[in-house]
């Protein structure tokens, strides 16, 4: 072995335990900073932690293009679902009177909310983009109460992380961080275009979460739990969507 | 890499061996150079690998709304730019066709955003490394008698006669080759990666000038996929040019970095 080869040996060897050592410090810096998303296990974590990491860093506190009421689409598209169950149905009949918000977990006041309530906090609005992971997209008014508002209501616990928040439709549940929560442009959206949220779009009650892609946006919600440890949950992942493949960060 | 006891085992497969003083060929064979450096090459078939799955994965997206728009928004209640004629993952989209292909959405998110993460990575390395070791400039940048619109007319003509290389071809880069290196370096996978992030709602917040400057979300889309098709295109070209050239003895020179060397033909020819 020749000089050269044996210092490049040596110097390729610093590099690879340099950078192996440069990777942990990393993981442990992401994780006490709380940039590791829940699905960050098995063989596609490096790519979500990595998506998750950069963009939440990059939009702590970033807006979502909002867009000119001219440009809201002619018709808000009503994307495929799973028909109602009955238990929508009875609330439907009834004109979702009876439709409650249930929050708990870490807040200071849990309590059931109905749809009057929620609609007596500041309305607010905003002309937003939703878009699918699947390519489409339309622009719409969106109209509901900042989820912000209401998690001061409640009072959250200095600790709590994550709302983690369920539909009606009990496959349907999903989760965001501290930094979407308290975002001034995610709603508890109850109206759109000037008038009601249409169930094709998930009226009475759609979580809608402007800076991710279209199925963060949980429609028909009935229940928020903050807290801490997104394991509690199903199987840990943090949402419904990598129990089914789909990423829990929905940023890109 | 280059250490003296390898290149001796070459020797005898020149044929030159009986011909010149063993103490001659050692000189030589010591600093026999590599066609392509271990950087070349490695960063070369990591994204190749990349590539592949970032097509296989993006193809896959593709299918599940296999339709395309111009400007912000586009669904299916909205006018097409156009539409592919295959059927879809989704119930949602008028294919024409009667089923309705399995969503495989998922996973191919999921691999599309690792392998673009280890691309841009490699694709960094890449840069930097051969902006700081004069690589671009020496091997990819055109010569310096090739800058006139003469050379190039001269480049196009060989390659539409279909000229086979010279030996020389197999130690440098032809004309256009390097002008088609340097566009798909420079131009499209650079493009490649801002329409992609053009379609990312969270980036367009921090940066919503990625997405107004392409003309808006749908826009991006449109554009990546037409990009996406070009390198595909690319892909196709490169790997035939390589068959006519001498598909082993190129893929070796990419894989062990060594190539014929015109030095040792020309000694035969002696």
């Amino acid at each position: 072995m020749t000089g050269i080869s044996r210092r490049r040996l040596i110097k390729t060897g610093l590099a690879a335990t340099a950078g192996v050592a440069g990777l942990g410090v990393a993981a442990e810096v992401a994780k006490s900073y709380g940039l590791v998303p829940p699905d960050h296990g098995g063989i596609w974590g490096v790519g979500e932690t990595l998506n998750y990491a950069s963009q939440r860093l990059l939009t702590w506190h970033s807006m979502a293009r909002e867009f000119a009421r001219s440009q809201i689409s002619k018709r808000p598209l009503e994307n495929e679902m799973a028909p109602p169950n009955d238990e929508f149905k009875k609330l439907q009949a009834g004109g979702f009177a009876d439709w409650r918000l249930t929050i708990d977990g870490m807040v200071a006041r849990p309590g059931a909310f109905s749809l009057e309530q929620l609609k007596s906090y500041p309305s607010r609005s905003q002309i937003t983009e939703l878009a699918c992971e699947e390519g489409w997209s339309y622009i719409s008014e969106w109209i509901g109460v900042p989820l912000s508002h209401v998690l001061e209501v409640v009072g959250i616990q200095p600790e709590a992380r994550y709302v983690v928040y369920f539909s009606i439709d009990h496959d349907w549940w999903d989760s965001i961080d501290m930094a979407d929560a308290v975002h001034p442009q995610t709603f508890l959206a109850y109206g759109m275009n000037g008038g009601e949220l249409s169930v094709g779009n998930g009226g009475p009650l759609r979580m809608r979460v402007p800076r991710q892609l279209g199925y963060k946006s949980v429609k028909f919600i009935t229940h928020l739990t903050v807290t801490d440890d997104l394991k509690k949950f199903g199987k840990g992942l943090g949402s419904a969507s990598p129990e089914g493949g789909y990423a829990w960060y929905a940023g890109i | 890499m280059a250490d003296i006891g390898a290149n001796l085992g070459t020797i005898p497969e020149s044929g030159a061996v009986d011909l010149v003083p063993s103490a001659v060929l050692v000189a030589p064979a010591a600093t026999v150079p590599m066609r392509h450096s271990a950087l070349v090459r490695i960063t070369h078939w990591i994204t190749v690998g990349c590539f592949v799955a970032l097509l296989v994965s993006g193809s896959e997206l593709v299918i599940s709304h296999p339709r395309f728009y111009w400007g912000e928004t586009g669904n299916v209640l909205t006018p097409v730019l156009f539409k592919l004629p295959i059927p879809s993952s989704r119930s949602l989209v008028p294919t024409g066709y009667g089923y309705v292909l399995p969503d495989q959405n998922g996973w191919s998110r999921y691999l599309h955003f690792q392998s673009a993460w280890l691309v841009v990575f490699t694709g960094l390395l890449y840069v930097f490394a051969g902006l700081w070791s004069g690589y671009f400039r020496k091997s990819l940048f055109p010569a310096r008698e090739d800058r006139s619109w003469r050379a190039l007319g001269k480049a196009v003509a060989s390659h539409l006669r279909f000229q086979r290389p010279t030996e020389a071809d197999a130690w440098s880069y032809n004309l256009l080759q390097r002008l088609s290196y340097l566009c798909v370096i420079f131009v499209f996978f650079p493009l490649v990666v801002w329409t992609g992030l053009a379609m990312s709602p969270a980036f367009t917040s921090a940066v919503p000038a990625s997405v107004t400057l392409l003309g808006g979300r749908q826009s991006a889309r449109t554009i990546h996929f037409l990009v996406s098709v070009w390198l595909a295109l690319f892909l196709l070209v490169h790997v035939g040019m390589v068959w006519f050239a001498g598909f082993w003895s190129r893929m070796r020179a990419m894989i062990t970095g060594k190539a014929d060397q015109p030095a040792a033909s020309d000694m035969e020819g002696v």
